[in-house]
């Protein structure tokens, strides 16, 4: 079977099942939704793992190297010349793998919402918007052209918008909801700039012929965008850090990433697919579809490595102080994708490929155990009706399942041999060492930080208190709820064994991993270390933790409340943008510019008003001014001419 | 195919409607009239496609009928792409009109709610807008431009609510000066033509053909663009559009933002940037500066606004910019994304007032604060107005989207640093609008209940249904697959621009 | 007999024409402000005549002018007086300073 047979179903399933929930699904498809759903989203994992299957090992290489295949394109809005959107499916390594994560993933999700969303009165609205984002997802995935990126990458975020705004009715929900959509279009608008500067410069929009332009050192267009600057920077860093930024903002990246914590307010299993496991990497992605011209300019690189290690330390301290347990995850994500954008940066900037393989093997690891963790903690959440660590402990007994695959990926993201997130995290801190010392030690203690504060989150919810009576009217939930755990624990343990650069690399040409067992043993001791430090201070109830929040009080509190930052932005966004200027901007057309109108109005009415008063109904008055006037003409005659 | 079928259908409907009595004949006869209207502009796009493939000249379908000799007047009509998506617009907007027109809005003023009369000055409106379309006369577009402004007085000043004698009062004159302006400019430029006759001449072929004097050109091109402008609510002139729309009744605001301020941006581009191109680019740089204004500070002027069609009219100044920040930009793209941007707009306001309507109707308020919930009460609306909110923030899929983006890339070809600095601040509206729009949206549809009166209310009726379903249709189509449009429009737009460049 | 010098006869239609105009400013009653439109009127037709005769006498244009001015003011003073009579009934008065319904 040719690609070009079947690829676009992939994404079009999703999207037909959106259309069809989305239409019907009220009415006529009822509860049934969520398994139209879990059908349509299977084809589409079994055509991907086929795809997949087929692109690594049935095509396989090709003079050393995995091929771009383009199976299907087409033209679909053309601007000029040469620029054009067009609507198409492309495969590589990176694509390939992100389609067979995004559609299990995904996969997983819907299965686990049958049973978490059950007697929702938006049943199968639920359903309908999450097969949107999975189609859009893919479409992102897929895309050919950075306009279609564009494109599909707003979509993301409205699917992102409604589903964070599920629960329409709560006011929390719905301000996560607009703070999410309105803070990433922020970073979209420099993504949009970013994009137009690379099209014009460039030349074009399709990944294939910008890259090839742009790389080659001899093309006008690359000569253009170096020699030509904007207050001292060249078009070609503009250019890069702009999509960049729309990257950050997608991704959660500091200082753009205070929408993320916030959008914990949607339904869990909507966490687990889009805010851990698909959307927030697809800045990593984005920087991994163009890394060829991203690896022009280093000092982008450099920027981005600086952007990603800050966000992953940040979030590391933040999430050691949260206690909801969605946040605590949220900002462990945040922190995770930090990890992957170093990675890509020092990769690009030190022309290391262990770092980009390694940023997105992480992506592939991350994506398993994240979601697996915030399923966990969607069932806990299910089961408890809290978000709250306090009303959790002793949980390891009602809910076995939970409690052991949750362990696992705790193991996991902490970086545990021979769980998944081992291997991946130690090619990252491989790459950070041979290129950058200062990030390798700073990514070091966020790795102990992290085994940190997950076995913080694992041993509060698990462990601590004795169980609280809970009325469990529903146990740990459904044969549906439990498969998805038990299907990703299994890739939690098994991903990590893949010889990942043998298929994934900046080049396409496949190379041998190597594992550096000596190099390993100094963060995983850190992460036992640390382990050991949160079992002390959380296994069993205490006071300890308190008494050692309350010794470095400020540094606490300011954890605690996020570094200020949403703080700042509020200040920005409120006070400055909202009185500075859409205040006087409103007054302004209503007093000044209505004004002038207005004026004008009433001057015309003043003027007929005096105009008015000569017709005073005096015929014999009247006369006199006729005469009047004749006689001023007669002068006029008489001594003009 | 006979254009002149687009002013008889209309004409005749009209005409119909005043021998009703009763206003389900009245409304039944403009429906069919309106469907009538609608199917004839699809057949027109229909054979307009297929002439299109075998006739290259730029205008198909013309008739030439000399209208008054001794100036040279002739009734000359036909269409390029750009009209017949224009003429589409027009159609799509008036059959939603009619449709949610059905429970008509209370007059004031008359007895009863005088259907017969407002039904037949919508179906006056559109012989107006589709006579301008198709017109290829100076005079005959002057005089279809009249025609499609005096109902608008009268559909607010009888129909309105709120501050209406006052709104319709500045709309009327508003537009009335703008017309003034536009009969200087095109007077001018009629006087400064010379035919092989001797005479002077209104066509608009034949002009373009000819080489205005360029002090002339000069002279002329601002009264006719500010003219044209002032419809399409250029900066500073653009505070009729708040009021009137705000006072309007549903379908007179759907059809003023929908159909009478794509008079503006047509006029300008036919009338303004074709026939008078050396002018046109000695003016761009204003004409940029004045659109940047208009989108960023619409935009923002939009931000503040607690009632719903106070929204939506600031949002249509701000994005009306985008119609004259393309045509200003004098790019092909540029251009193409100007007249994609109309009609993506006038769909989609129409969309959106179509929807405030219904929720005004039903609440009987349009304030933000006083709103809350309605996603639970009434799904469809508040669908619908999602719907037309996302198009408006310019989300894929949808119209918005797609034109914006083409004005976009296309102003982004001017390399001038004047004009980057303008499109980055047409760009940035985006999120100015993602903000306002999301505010609405979270305040009014999402978010607890408001009022609890407000649970009583009923959802859309099968007409209302049927209008935003028609609307939907045209966004979405250009949303998945602006292919058609840019195709339609394209022999037009480069026609402007070979005159543009040709001098 | 001497002819009468063209000057004498001007200085008579002038005369009677500024006699006409006064009465017209001053007077208050219509009728005789009609009255004082038709002296103005018959100073301009002695105009017509004189000119005629002393310009142009080969011609007959200014005696048929003044023959038409004669029937326009007859049917001019027959319209004034309905529109008099129309508004005795209405205000009881023909004063034309009360008929200022007009104004403004």
């Amino acid at each position: 079977m040719n690609y070009a047979n079947y690829i676009y179903l992939i994404p079009l399933l999703p999207l037909l099942s959106f259309l069809l929930l989305g239409f019907f699904g009220r009415k006529y498809v009822g509860s049934a939704s969520g398994w139209v759903g879990v059908l349509s989203l299977g084809t589409s994992a079994l055509l991907s793992v086929y795809t997949a299957f087929r692109y690594f090992f049935v095509d396989g290489l090709m003079d050393g190297k995995y091929q771009t295949i383009i199976p299907v394109k087409m033209e679909w809005l053309r601007f000029s010349e040469t620029l054009s959107i067009d609507m198409g499916i492309l495969l590589d390594p990176v694509s390939v793998m992100m389609l067979v994560v995004v559609t299990f993933v995904s996969l997983m999700v819907h299965l686990f919402s049958i049973g978490y969303m059950k007697g929702e009165e938006r049943y199968a609205t639920y359903f309908s918007y999450l097969s949107l984002f999975t189609f859009s997802m893919l479409g992102l995935v897929l895309s050919t052209n950075i306009f279609q990126i564009y494109m599909f990458w707003e979509l993301v975020g409205v699917s992102s918008y409604l589903l964070i705004g599920y629960y329409f009715t709560k006011p929390s929900a719905v301000k996560a909801s607009k703070k999410a959509f309105i803070v990433t279009r922020f970073a979209d608008l420099g993504f949009l700039i970013g994009i137009l500067i690379l099209g014009f410069s460039g030349g074009s929009f399709d990944f294939a012929t910008l890259i090839a332009t742009l790389t080659n050192t001899q093309s006008p267009e690359l000569t253009t965008m170096i020699s030509s600057s904007f207050l001292g920077i060249t078009l070609l860093s503009w250019a890069l850090t702009l999509v960049f930024i729309g990257g950050a903002g997608k991704s959660a990246m500091f200082p753009l990433h205070i929408w993320l914590p916030d959008a914990m307010e949607g339904p869990t299993p909507v966490s687990a697919l889009i805010h851990a496991a698909t959307m927030v990497v697809a800045g990593v992605y984005l920087v991994a579809r163009m890394f060829p011209v991203f690896a022009l300019d280093p000092a982008v690189m450099q920027l981005i490595t600086i952007t990603g290690i800050i966000s992953a330390v940040l979030a590391a301290i933040i999430a050691c102080t949260q206690t909801d347990i969605k946040r605590v995850l949220a900002y462990s994500t945040m922190s995770q994708i930090g990890y992957m954008m170093f990675a890509m940066g020092i990769s690009g900037y030190a022309f290391n490929d262990t770092g980009y393989t390694g940023s997105l093997f992480h992506l592939f690891t991350h994506a398993f155990f994240k979601s697996l963790l915030f399923l966990g903690a969607g069932a806990v959440i299910h089961y408890v009706h809290s978000n709250e660590m306090k009303d959790m402990g002793g949980l390891r007994k009602s809910m076995p399942i939970t409690h052991i695959t949750f362990l696992l990926a705790c193991l996991a993201i902490a970086g545990i041999p021979p769980l998944a997130g081992f291997f991946s995290k130690e090619e990252i801190l491989l790459a950070a060492w041979e290129s950058n010392k200062t990030v390798y030690f700073m990514a070091l203690g966020t790795s102990a930080l992290t085994a940190f504060y997950m076995f913080r989150l694992y041993f509060s919810i698990f462990w601590s208190k004795e169980a609280a009576h809970h009325d469990n009217h529903h146990g740990e939930g459904t044969f549906t709820m439990k498969l998805p755990l038990l299907l990703l624990a299994g890739c939690t343990i098994g991903a990590g064994l893949i010889p990942f650069s043998n298929f994934v690399t900046s080049n396409n040409i496949p190379e041998k991993m190597e594992l550096h067992l000596l190099f390993s043993i100094a963060p995983v001791l850190l992460a036992v270390l640390a382990i050991g430090i949160a079992a002390m201070l959380y296994k069993n109830e205490n006071d300890k933790p308190d008494k050692i929040a309350s010794s470095v009080n400020a540094l606490y509190r300011t954890a605690l409340n996020k570094f200020y930052i949403d703080e700042i932005y509020l200040f920005i966004t409120k006070k400055i943008i909202f009185n500075l200027i859409a205040k006087p901007a409103a007054w302004i057309d209503r007093n000044i510019v209505d004004g002038l109108m207005n004026l004008l109005g009433n001057a015309t009415i003043i003027v007929s008003d005096e105009a008015k008063s000569v017709q005073s109904g005096k015929v014999q008055w009247y006369a006199l001014a006729f005469l009047g006037g004749i006689l001023i003409l007669t002068v006029a005659f008489i001594y003009l001419y | 195919m006979n254009l002149n079928l687009l002013i008889l259908v209309p004409f005749l409907t009209a005409m119909a409607i005043l021998f009703c009595r009763s206003l389900p004949a009245v409304r039944s006869i403009a429906l069919a009239g309106s469907a009538i209207q609608l199917v004839l502009s699809l057949v027109l796009f229909y054979l307009f496609s297929q002439e299109r493939m075998v006739n290259e000249s730029l205008m198909l379908f013309e008739q030439n009928i000399v209208w008054f000799k001794t100036l040279n007047i002739n009734y000359h009509i036909g269409v390029d792409g750009i009209s017949v998506s224009m003429i589409l617009l027009t159609a799509f907007v008036v059959l939603a009109g009619v449709l949610v027109s059905w429970k008509m809005p209370k007059a004031t003023g008359g007895d009863g709610e005088m259907g017969r009369e407002f039904f037949f000055l919508l179906m006056f409106l559109s012989l107006g807008a589709y006579g301008f379309f198709i017109s290829l006369d100076l005079f005959t577009l002057f005089f279809f431009l009249e025609v499609a402004v005096i109902p608008k007085f009268l559909l607010i000043g009888i129909w309105g609510s709120g501050k209406k004698e006052y709104a319709a009062m500045k709309l009327a004159l508003m537009l009335m000066g703008g017309s003034a302006l536009v009969f200087v400019g095109l007077a001018g430029l009629y006087l400064n033509t010379y035919t092989a006759t001797g005479l002077h001449t209104f066509d608009i072929l034949e002009i373009a053909n000819m080489s205005i004097n360029h002090d002339m050109q000069l002279l002329f091109f601002p009264f006719a663009f500010v003219g044209f402008g002032i419809f399409t609510a250029i900066f500073p002139f653009h505070t009729w559009v708040p009021d009137g729309h705000s006072s309007a009744p549903t379908a007179a605001s759907m059809f003023l933002a929908g159909i009478s301020m794509k008079l503006g941006g047509y006029g300008c581009l036919r009338a303004a940037v074709l026939l008078m191109p050396e002018a046109a680019h000695y003016y761009s740089g204003w004409i940029v500066a004045l659109s940047a204004i208009a989108i960023i500070y619409g935009a923002f002027a939009t931000m503040m606004q607690t009632d719903l069609k106070y929204i939506n009219a600031y949002s249509s100044v701000s994005h009306c910019g985008f119609v004259l920040l393309g045509i200003g930009m004098l790019t092909h793209t540029a251009i193409m994304g100007a007249v994609m941007q109309m009609v993506s707009h006038g769909l989609m306001t129409a969309l959106f007032f179509a929807a405030i309507g219904m929720i005004y109707e039903r609440t009987h308020t349009r304030e933000v604060k006083k709103l809350g919930g309605l996603l639970k009460i009434m799904p469809f609306i508040s669908t619908v107005f999602v719907i037309a909110g996302l198009c408006s923030l310019g989300l894929p899929g949808f119209s918005g989207f797609v034109a914006e983006m083409t004005v976009f890339v296309g102003a982004w070809e001017q390399v001038d640093a004047m004009y980057r600095l303008a499109t980055i601040l047409a760009c940035a509206s985006i999120v100015v609008t993602a903000v306002y729009i999301l505010r609405a949206v979270g305040k009014a549809i999402m978010g607890p209940i408001a009022d609890q009166h407000h649970l009583e209310l009923t959802d859309a009726r099968w007409n209302e249904k049927m209008a935003a379903g028609i609307l939907i249709i045209g966004i979405v189509a250009i949303g998945i697959a602006p292919f058609w449009l840019t195709e339609l429009v394209t022999p037009g737009t480069t026609a402007i621009m070979n005159q543009l460049n040709g001098f | 007999m001497t002819e009468i010098p063209i000057s004498h006869m001007l200085f008579v239609s002038t005369a009677l024409f500024f006699i006409g105009m006064y009465g017209f400013f001053t007077r208050r009653n219509m009728i005789t402000m009609l009255m004082a439109i038709e002296l103005m009127l018959n100073s301009v037709n002695i105009n017509f005549v004189i000119f005629n005769k002393y310009l142009y006498p080969d011609k007959m244009d200014g005696i048929f002018f003044t023959i038409f001015v004669i029937t326009i003011a007859a049917a001019e003073a027959a319209v004034a007086i309905a529109i008099i009579i129309n508004l005795y009934r209405s205000h009881q008065s023909i004063d034309v300073e009360e008929a200022d319904n007009l104004k403004n």
